[in-house]
């Protein structure tokens, strides 16, 4: 390694140490999936024995699933021994060494949303010989956020500063043997976040991983855990619009949310993995598991999401509302185009009395592809008086796409209320012709006419976010239509 | 302003005009009726420039310059405006925010610069007062939730906000009462000076009692068979076309 690239390397472990990170040296685990690399991995993090058993068993469990097949995608069989768990920061020969090398369709974007030539480096995987003025920020804000006791930090962190929270949380919401991607996360799951807001808390300000420099890095996958005690509330916000790159084609990634007693979460979503090129080479598998805890009673669990990225896109961020008169809400925009596949959807679990939930999903498909809305309503026999209201619409956009929708509604209490409400239309040549006839060009018509179907979600967005993806969607509906 | 020549156009392979002329100057008003399937509308669509039509023969020509090769947008652009039949519904999209980007998309064009939000906002208070719209529809989502009055008054609002040069009516007095019809036309008459030209297209002499033309043009068949003033659109009311189109045949 030359002495310019030792410098970079520095200057990057030092940002970790300041921030979220522990040392880590340059190292990668040998690809395969087996105890070996798990002992590796959990050796490497420094990590407590529990931690080590607690993947272990998720890996035997792995081991005796197969993988699902039910979704509404198609893609080559994965194996699981090609890929590479342990992952240390990529070395500079494996990089982009500048711009130039950069796929120009990726750097136009970048232009369009307007992110800074160094940024768009960084986000390129180019090797920076700059370091993000991010540690100032972040130490800031973390201040700000120890006022009030609110804990945030990566989850590696957690484990070492806050073992008992961990361990108490971690893995109740979505068990290891959950589904095949939820296991193989806990076995080898890289890094996170973690965050606990104290009783009767309100979070100062919204929590973004965009503040965390090291977002970036923790990889395929990736293991989020949110806490909210009694009477708190945070906001959430997870991802960015910037198309990211990243060598890792599978991501499997873990949410969990634990919401008490008349506490409140609100997560929201912008993704937009690289979706690969116009023939969906290269683009990256998003395999999630996302779900929510409402234990208490008037907890409340609020997801949305906006997602344009990945070549193909599979989760359902879901609710179990156990606590009494809990709410759970689902706010979702799905866009797929070229040869981009998502299965996505929710599922609203009704277990306690007066439970209630919404969802509005608003898929949009261009170019060739798939977009599918999966959702489940299940309505248990204890949950007196469970509502729910579903709204899906489906946009078309061109002839050579396709929209579908698995609604599942399981109901074993008379006194529920579902509703459920859908629609597929095409943008219409006569809203076209009405729009471009007063002046307006044909494509920021069409950016009017989605952006208008997606209203319903985007207003349940912070704002700065909102207006970032509705330039999004605008971005990634270019060339659309011919 | 406008010239229109020899204009045939078809539909699916059928012709619709076969042979349009017409030339309407500066400051004049133009009304055309006929029955229907007379290809009234399809004129209109044709000069805004709606796919689907296919111009086989002719030309128009919009001071001075052809327009059969122009996007919609463009000729927006070039001071084309067409106030629709049936207004369209945009579900999401706020009335104001949609005529902004409009605006700044012709401004745009013309090279001009765009106008900030103060500034349109400015303009559009002055203009909804001046077509009496009611201002809580400025927040609503483009003719959603209109009834049909609204959504006419909203395209005449429209109209006094692009300030186009020329401006064709579609059928605008349909389905309007007697009180929205004079409204409209109030908000119309206000917009009519020298330099502004408007084609009104409809099948009642009514509206022409509020809105007066300076020529009335009768098509049927495609064809632009009788030209007059108003009193012709008298004569229509009392008698109806077919003294017109059975005259023709005879002749032909």
């Amino acid at each position: 390694m030359s002495t310019n690239a030792k410098e970079i390397d520095n200057l990057v472990n030092q940002t970790y140490e300041a921030g979220f990170y522990t040392d880590i040296e340059q190292e990668f685990a040998p690809p395969g999936l087996n105890e070996e690399t798990i002992r590796f991995i959990s050796k490497k993090k420094s990590e407590p024995e529990w931690l080590l058993e607690w993947r272990l068993k998720a890996y035997k469990q792995f081991n005796e699933m197969t993988e699902p097949k039910w979704a509404h995608v198609e893609y080559p069989p994965i194996d699981f021994q090609e890929i590479s768990y342990y992952a240390a920061p990529k070395s500079d020969e494996d990089r982009p060494k500048s711009l130039d090398e950069v796929d120009p369709k990726l750097l136009e974007t970048y232009e369009k949303l307007g992110i800074p030539l160094e940024e768009q480096k960084v986000l390129a995987g180019v090797a920076v010989d700059i370091v993000f003025d991010s540690v100032s920020v972040h130490t800031t804000f973390r201040e700000k956020l120890a006022e009030v006791g609110v804990i945030f930090c990566s989850f590696s962190e957690a484990v070492k500063d806050h073992p008992e929270l961990v361990k108490k949380y971690l893995g109740t919401v979505v068990p290891a043997r959950d589904n095949f991607y939820s296991a193989l996360n806990s076995a080898v799951f890289s890094d996170g976040s973690f965050v606990y807001i104290p009783k009767n808390t309100r979070c100062p300000m919204e929590l973004s991983t965009y503040f965390r420099m090291n977002a970036m890095n923790t990889g395929q996958f990736e293991r989020t855990l949110i806490v909210a005690d009694e009477g708190s509330y945070v906001s959430y916000l997870e991802g960015c619009t910037a198309p990211m790159r990243d060598e890792n084609q599978l991501h499997a990634a873990v949410v969990e949310l634990v919401v008490l007693k008349d506490a409140e979460i609100k997560y929201s979503t912008v993704q937009n993995w690289y979706p690969g090129d116009e023939e969906g080479k290269g683009g990256i598998y998003n395999f999630v598991t996302k779900r929510g805890d409402c234990r208490g009673d008037r907890s409340k669990i609020s997801w949305t999401q906006v997602e344009t990225g990945s070549a193909i896109t599979w989760k359902y961020p879901s609710c179990i509302l156990r606590g009494e008169n809990s709410i759970g809400e689902f706010y979702s925009v799905a866009l797929t185009n070229n040869l981009q596949q998502a299965d996505t959807g929710t599922k609203m679990v009704h277990l306690g009395k007066g439970s209630n939930s919404t969802i509005i999903s608003k898929g949009i498909s261009a170019g060739r592809s798939q977009n599918a809305y999966r959702g489940l309503v299940r309505v248990g026999g204890s949950a007196e008086n469970a509502r729910n209201y579903t709204q899906c619409d489906s946009l078309l956009l061109g002839d050579k796409s396709a929209a579908h929708t698995f609604p599942y509604i399981e109901c074993k209490n008379p006194s529920a209320q579902i509703e459920h409400e859908a629609s597929t239309s095409k943008i219409s040549d006569d809203q076209l012709f009405y729009l471009r006839s007063r002046g307006i060009s044909q494509e920021d018509a069409i950016n009017m006419i989605v952006n208008g179907f997606c209203k319903e979600v985007f207003k349940e967005l912070p704002m700065e976010f909102a207006v970032e993806a509705q330039k999004l969607l605008g971005i990634s509906l270019e060339g659309s239509i011919g | 302003m406008l010239e229109i020549s020899d204009l045939h156009v078809d539909v699916d392979g059928k012709e619709i005009l076969s042979g349009i002329n017409l030339t309407v100057k500066a400051g004049e008003t133009h009304a055309i009726m006929g029955p229907n399937g007379s290809g009234k509308s399809t004129l209109s669509h044709v000069i805004a420039g709606r796919e689907g039509y296919t111009v086989s023969r002719g030309k128009i020509v919009f001071n001075g310059k052809s327009l059969i090769d122009l996007e919609p947008e463009e000729r927006a652009g070039e001071g084309v405006f067409l106030a629709f039949q049936y207004p369209i519904e945009i579900a999401g999209v706020n009335n104001v925010y949609m005529l902004k980007a409009a605006l700044n998309g012709i401004r745009n064009y013309r090279g001009e610069k765009e106008l900030t939000s103060v500034e349109f906002l400015k303009l559009v208070k002055s203009k909804v007062k001046a077509v009496g719209l009611d201002e809580s529809l400025l927040n609503r989502q483009v003719n959603s939730g209109f009834s049909g009055g609204e959504k006419k008054r909203n395209e005449i609002f429209q109209l006094s906000v692009l300030e186009p040069m020329l401006a064709v009516l579609d059928e605008t007095d349909s389905g309007l009462d007697i009180d929205a019809l004079k409204a409209v036309s109030d908000g119309v008459n206000k917009l009519r000076d020298a330099s502004r030209s408007f084609v009104v297209i409809t099948h009642y002499q009514r509206l022409l009692d509020y809105i007066v033309p300076d020529y009335v043009h009768v098509l049927a068949n495609g064809k632009i068979i009788k030209t007059g003033d108003k009193e012709l659109a008298h004569a229509l009311e009392s008698k109806g076309y077919d003294w017109l189109t059975d005259g023709q045949e005879s002749a032909a």
